[in-house]
């Protein structure tokens, strides 16, 4: 009977959000399913078998390669998005004010440019600051993921924060709160949604970047999107789905391990 | 089963505990993806106690634009034939005087005077092969030594036919099947191959590059291919045979290069005599799948290699045709062909 | 005495007149602070590449690759005219045009497709309880922390002609041949919408999050619909959002060029494949670079023209 009042039903919307889930994990399942393939195919079935886990975690090339591209995710999402959540701060609930708009195009920039035009270019920028500083290393690509993880972030962040009045902000304030204070306990918690959606988007487009990393990348610092790029023309073996498999596992258990917690540590 | 998972947690472990000892020096390789045997890398690294990275590019072209911008780290590459021809007249390969390295004796006297490095100053083989194409011949029982089943294909071909997306393979292709000569930029003969592409195209599925994983799905039943791909795909379906045109096809040779501003010269110096060993010729074979161009490597490499038809070409064939890289006003008309046929 | 109250009271408004000018240089401050990160940063690395590209965009191609040093308008001329080797006139250049038609037709289709799926998505999820919703956002990411490459390759064993879903529509008796969806547009739109649901979703999500519940009672105490308190009350209020996901789907998906060519068969050029080549084989960095410019600017225009509607349809209702 509840349900029948349930303000925010709209009919058919749970349906297509379930169509939606099963779209996206339909696909993850048959890449998991293929892991276990004795065959060295990805498209044709043949028999059960671990042997691509085997392989996979013999082979260094992979395994570093699946280590570096957490790690450059990992960084560029959260510099990213701490970027991306002070930007949305200045860029939303004001007054229009002089640079404004200009700000808000520059945020956006890195979107707007097809990936391999960045790419080349960045290639040219940091051959040249390379020669200049004599620098290398990973710290470049950390440099090119952060730039564009920026606008997957800030999107989401500003669209939170637009409609956000703030009223509950000015009370905190009329009570002599200081404004980090503010910032804190008021607006950081209403913004958590927004971060934590930003983020995800940017993680996940850090991890998923091939064009740029290609470029930018230095020795040493392939990333599994590169590696397989380069595995296309002699064909995809399951040890791929192998290594995505062991990946997807481990992050559902730590999410699982992090939700268990939380709902412990509320009780 | 048990056997299997005992394995399966042998080789957890021993991925736990393989952390690199410290190496005297260090070596960076920049190789086509997927193309390194990691078992040469291996023994390279334990013979020298040299610690080597190794990353992986795409294309040609990827690897020439990062070059091209300087300080890239990296001390070896493996350019194609026509790249290495671009990267010597560029000033981006160093002088390594190869043909003066111990293991050179190795190397087969036909692949000594080449039109990309002759005399081999800068470069030595790591892998050649041939680019054809590749039918099932349940589906197609008639000759198929013949550009005609990719231009003008039979019904049971027509929708069934994959290509490389490649402009220079494609064009190539097309004008050997005309008659013409490569590199060409004469606007008559341009004009009819157009016409052609665009009329063989409606025949055409798809034009990739995943040619095994189409092949073995059963996607398509005919698909320009190289002879190492070609014979990876008839492992996981038996009747498909590499074609041996007679109006010609591609050959190909990746070469290992030392860069101009390699930090570790010396070990890259090594790592090119090195690999002119038989033995460790074979090892790239073996991994790679195409032959090596090293002599005496036969005895060391997969008895299903040197038997495989992709690999050994039939004595009737005509000679591969290399292709040297063509003039910009030549590449410019090939944009305007590529552009039209997939607009 | 009363000398001393207007003292008092004048200097009392001078300090308050004091305190504001403060205060807003002190906000003004505070903007500029938090906003320097981001704009640094992509000042430095998002906006030097976009000079040296519009530099790359006047020059002559190098050979074989890179560029030369002279000033040049042919990437900008080859655009929009050739020289056709056919006939040897400058004559309008309809391949780069109908390419460009062509992803953006694709790259639009897929954004409404992203959002008639995306909203209901993002929508189911913010009206789960408040400790669940991180739970469903996490799902909906998680396929996408595998690579696009592989995930698209699984799509191909889902919707080829032998694949899951011809083989059980076969079995099942609904259809007798295989229905063609690999390497069409249809497959390349479905993997469009699948590649960037989450980039629609999430900023929906934001913005539906907080969704104000005393809005939709208060519609529906004067008996609209569902379908009115939908369109009239939680569109409106999601704007935000939906304006987020369609330009985070839209641009990315005109770029986009692993999926067209995979599932597309790659027999038909995107913008992001044509920019690509120039790269490449085709050994035309400026031509990449104007074509990139070119898309560039269409996009902005595009934004402005949005920007100006909006800010029009605010003004009118205000």
């Amino acid at each position: 009977m509840a349900k029948r009042y349930d303000l925010r039903r709209q009919p058919g919307f749970s349906q297509i959000a379930w169509f939606c889930i099963f779209m996206l994990y339909a696909p993850i399942l048959m890449l998991v399913l293929f892991s276990f393939n004795d065959n060295r195919s990805v498209v044709k079935w043949t028999e059960f078998s671990f042997r691509w886990y085997t392989e996979a975690f013999a082979n260094d090339g992979i395994r570093a390669a699946a280590v570096t591209s957490l790690k450059l995710a990992l960084v560029a999402s959260v510099f990213g998005t701490i970027f991306a959540t002070m930007a949305a701060l200045a860029t939303t609930r004001t007054r229009p004010y002089r640079g404004m708009n200009l700000a808000y195009a520059i945020i956006n920039q890195p979107l707007m440019i097809p990936e391999i035009v960045t790419a080349i270019a960045s290639l040219s920028l940091f051959a040249l600051i390379k020669q200049i500083t004599g620098v290398t290393g990973i710290g470049y690509l950390m440099l090119a993921h952060t730039v564009f993880c920026v606008p997957f972030a800030y999107m989401p962040i500003r669209a939170r924060l637009e409609d956000m009045t703030l009223t509950l902000e000015q009370a905190a304030a009329d009570l002599y709160a200081s404004p980090i204070r503010v910032f804190w306990e008021v607006t950081f918690p209403l913004l958590i949604p927004g971060v934590v959606s930003g983020a995800m988007l940017a993680f996940v487009v850090s991890l998923d970047d091939v064009i740029i990393t290609l470029m930018v990348a230095g020795p040493g610092e392939t990333t599994l999107p590169i590696f397989i790029l380069g595995a296309i023309r002699r064909g995809i073996t399951p040890e791929i789905n192998a290594v995505s498999t062991i990946l997807l596992a481990v992050s559902i258990l730590l999410v699982a391990v992090f939700f268990l917690f939380q709902r412990k540590t509320k009780k | 089963m048990k056997h299997k998972l005992l394995g399966f947690s042998a080789a957890c472990g021993v991925a736990l505990c393989s952390s690199g000892a410290v190496a005297e020096g260090e070596l960076h390789i920049y190789n086509w993806g997927n193309y390194t045997s990691p078992e040469l890398i291996e023994k390279f690294e334990q013979e020298f106690d040299i610690a080597v990275t190794l990353d992986g590019y795409d294309s040609n072209e990827t690897m020439l634009a990062k070059v091209q911008q300087g300080n890239t780290g990296y001390d070896i590459v493996v350019p194609g034939d026509y790249m290495i021809a671009i990267m010597i007249e560029q000033g981006l390969l160093e002088d390594i005087d190869a043909n003066t390295m111990e293991n050179f004796g190795n190397v087969d006297p036909k692949w000594v005077d080449v039109y990309w490095d002759p005399g081999r100053e800068y470069s030595v083989p790591y892998q050649w092969g041939t680019t054809s194409f590749v039918v099932d011949s349940e589906v197609y029982s008639g000759d198929i030594n013949t550009l005609g089943l990719i231009f003008d294909p039979p019904a049971e071909l027509q929708g069934r036919i994959n290509m490389l997306n490649d402009m220079n393979d494609v064009i190539n292709a097309g004008l050997r099947y005309l008659g013409y000569p490569r590199c060409n930029s004469n606007e008559d003969e341009l004009r009819e191959l157009t016409a052609l592409l665009l009329e063989a195209k409606t025949h055409w599925r798809t034009m990739d590059y995943s040619t095994i994983e189409k092949l073995t799905s059963g996607d398509v039943d005919l698909s320009q291919n190289w002879n190492g791909a070609s014979m990876r795909a008839r492992a996981q379906r038996p009747t498909l045979v590499y074609a041996y045109p007679k109006e010609g096809f591609t050959g190909w040779m990746d070469n290992v290069a030392v860069l101009k501003d390699a930090p570790n010269l010396e070990n890259a110096k090594l790592f090119v005599n090195y690999i002119m060993d038989p033995e460790n010729a074979a090892l790239i074979s073996n991994f790679a799948r195409y032959a090596n161009g090293i002599m005496g490597s036969e005895p060391f490499m997969d008895p299903e290699m040197t038997e495989a038809p992709e690999i050994v070409m039939p004595a009737d064939a005509p000679a591969p045709d290399f292709v040297p890289p063509c003039d910009q006003s030549v590449v410019d008309f090939y944009n305007v062909i590529w552009t039209r046929l997939k607009q | 005495m009363a000398s001393t109250d207007q003292d008092i009271s004048l200097s009392a408004s001078e300090t308050l007149a004091h305190a504001r000018r403060v205060d807003a240089q002190r906000k003004t401050r505070a903007r500029w602070i938090l906003l320097s990160p981001a704009l640094i940063l992509i000042g430095l690395f998002g906006l030097m590449p976009l000079s040296i590209t519009l530099v790359y965009s006047f020059l002559k191609p190098g050979s074989f690759g890179g560029v030369e040093w002279v000033f040049s308008l042919d990437a900008y001329i080859q655009f929009i005219a050739q020289r056709d080797i056919f006939d040897d006139t400058l004559s309008v250049n309809w391949s780069y045009l109908s390419i460009f038609s062509r992803s953006i037709g694709l790259s639009l289709g897929a954004t409404i497709g992203a959002l008639i799926l995306g909203f209901p998505t993002a929508y189911f999820i913010a009206s789960k309880p408040a400790d669940q919703r991180n739970f469903w956002l996490f799902l909906i990411t998680l396929p996408f922390w595998t690579n696009l490459l592989i995930r698209t390759y699984a799509m191909l064993l889902i919707i080829r002609d032998q694949g899951v879903i011809n083989t059980g529509l076969m079995s099942l008796g609904i259809t007798e041949a295989p229905i063609e969806i690999l390497y069409t547009d249809t497959a390349v739109f479905i993997g469009l919408i699948y590649s960037y649901l989450p980039f629609m979703v999430l900023p929906l999500y934001a913005s539906l999050e907080k969704l104000d519940l005393r809005l939709i009672e208060a519609a529906y105490d004067l008996y609209a619909s569902r379908f009115r308190v939908l369109t009239n009350v939680i569109l409106p209020l999601a704007k935000p959002g939906i304006v987020a996901g369609c330009i985070l789907v839209f641009i990315p998906g005109l770029g986009a060029y692993i999926t067209p060519e995979l599932l597309g068969g790659g027999k038909k050029l995107m913008i992001g494949n044509l920019i690509a080549i120039q790269f490449g084989s085709s050994r035309n960095w400026p031509f990449g670079s104007a074509a990139a410019l070119i898309l560039m600017a269409v996009v902005m225009v595009a934004l402005l023209l949005y920007v100006r509607h909006s800010a029009k349809e605010g003004h009118s209702h205000g």
